[in-house]
């Protein structure tokens, strides 16, 4: 799996076609508790139009949509068929839910942990379809500005810098020590 | 997988037609692989929230699946297990299981 902020070297992709600001912090919370996104225009309008895309192949079951719904038990067919069976529908709900929560709540300027989990699933849903299309492998690649899928490529990148701050925000109100007791198989 | 104190048993075991050994008491492994696209921070926060791991414990198991292609992450009755699968396919982790020998 990719580390975090596995940004390319400057100049391989023009960086300012989506992401208007890198390291500033999106999702600050107020005294509430509640979380602030600061996102410009620009991200909401990529953060609205994505989802839509998304749905379409997910919902038709696309090639690309698959990476969406793994294999539980690779050497049994019968517990596999079973298991899509049952469980599949529910699958597509959860992403779908979560693709609804990001359109419907993009343009508020206060949402609550709920939504920003919401948020969190759609861009887990956006980076495997966008990551599937482009075919990404775990190194750090560069992609010349004259190639086709350098867009496709600086949207996977944002996406990636976006979902590392909300976990960044969601990460911030775990418990620290965890909530089960240690594993005595660890010792 | 045996947890501590379970006997070692003979290999000679009668199974029902079809081979399939169901033994009861064989835990069902849950395993996530290494996959291209997941973030290593993601799928360390996945962990903790979905399991209560500690961030210890959840960084160690992320960085097995990232340096050993993957790691059992929990075990236990298949009900059990395979809801943990469930719920990590919810979040978008490669995840799958099966029954230890």
């Amino acid at each position: 799996m990719p580390a975090d902020g596995a940004v390319p070297a400057d100049g391989a992709v023009p960086a300012d076609r989506v992401v208007p600001v890198i390291g500033r912090k999106r999702f600050g919370r107020d005294r509430q508790g509640r979380i602030r996104p600061g996102l410009e225009l620009p991200e909401r309008e990529l953060l609205r139009a994505l989802p839509e895309q998304a749905r379409e192949l997910v919902e038709h079951d696309e090639p690309s949509a698959q990476r969406l719904f793994p294999v539980a038990y690779p050497d049994d067919e019968a517990a596999q068929a079973e298991y899509r069976e049952m469980m599949g529908a529910q699958l597509l709900d959860h992403h779908r839910h979560a693709l609804a929560v990001l359109t419907d709540t993009v343009d508020e300027t206060s949402i609550d942990e709920d939504e920003l989990h919401g948020w969190l699933g759609a861009v887990e849903v956006l980076r495997l379809v966008l990551g599937t299309q482009l075919d990404v492998s775990e190194d750090v690649v560069e992609i010349e500005p004259d190639d086709p899928r350098s867009d496709q490529f600086t949207v996977y990148q944002y996406l990636s810098m976006l979902q590392g701050e909300i976990v960044d925000a969601l990460a911030a109100g775990l418990p620290k020590g965890g909530a089960t007791a240690p594993d005595p198989r660890d010792r | 997988m045996t947890g501590p104190g379970t006997e070692v048993r003979p290999v000679e075991v009668d199974r029902p037609e079809g081979g399939e050994d169901v033994r009861p008491d064989r835990p069902w492994m849950v395993i996530v692989w290494n996959d291209p696209i997941n973030l290593m921070s993601y799928v360390t926060y996945v962990f903790q929230k979905l399991f209560g791991y500690s961030r210890d414990k959840a960084t160690k198991l992320m960085l097995d699946v990232h340096h050993k292609g993957r790691a059992v992450v929990t075990s236990g009755p298949r009900e059990r297990a395979e809801l943990d699968v469930f719920r990590l396919h919810e979040h978008g982790l490669w995840a799958t299981m099966e029954q230890s020998s």
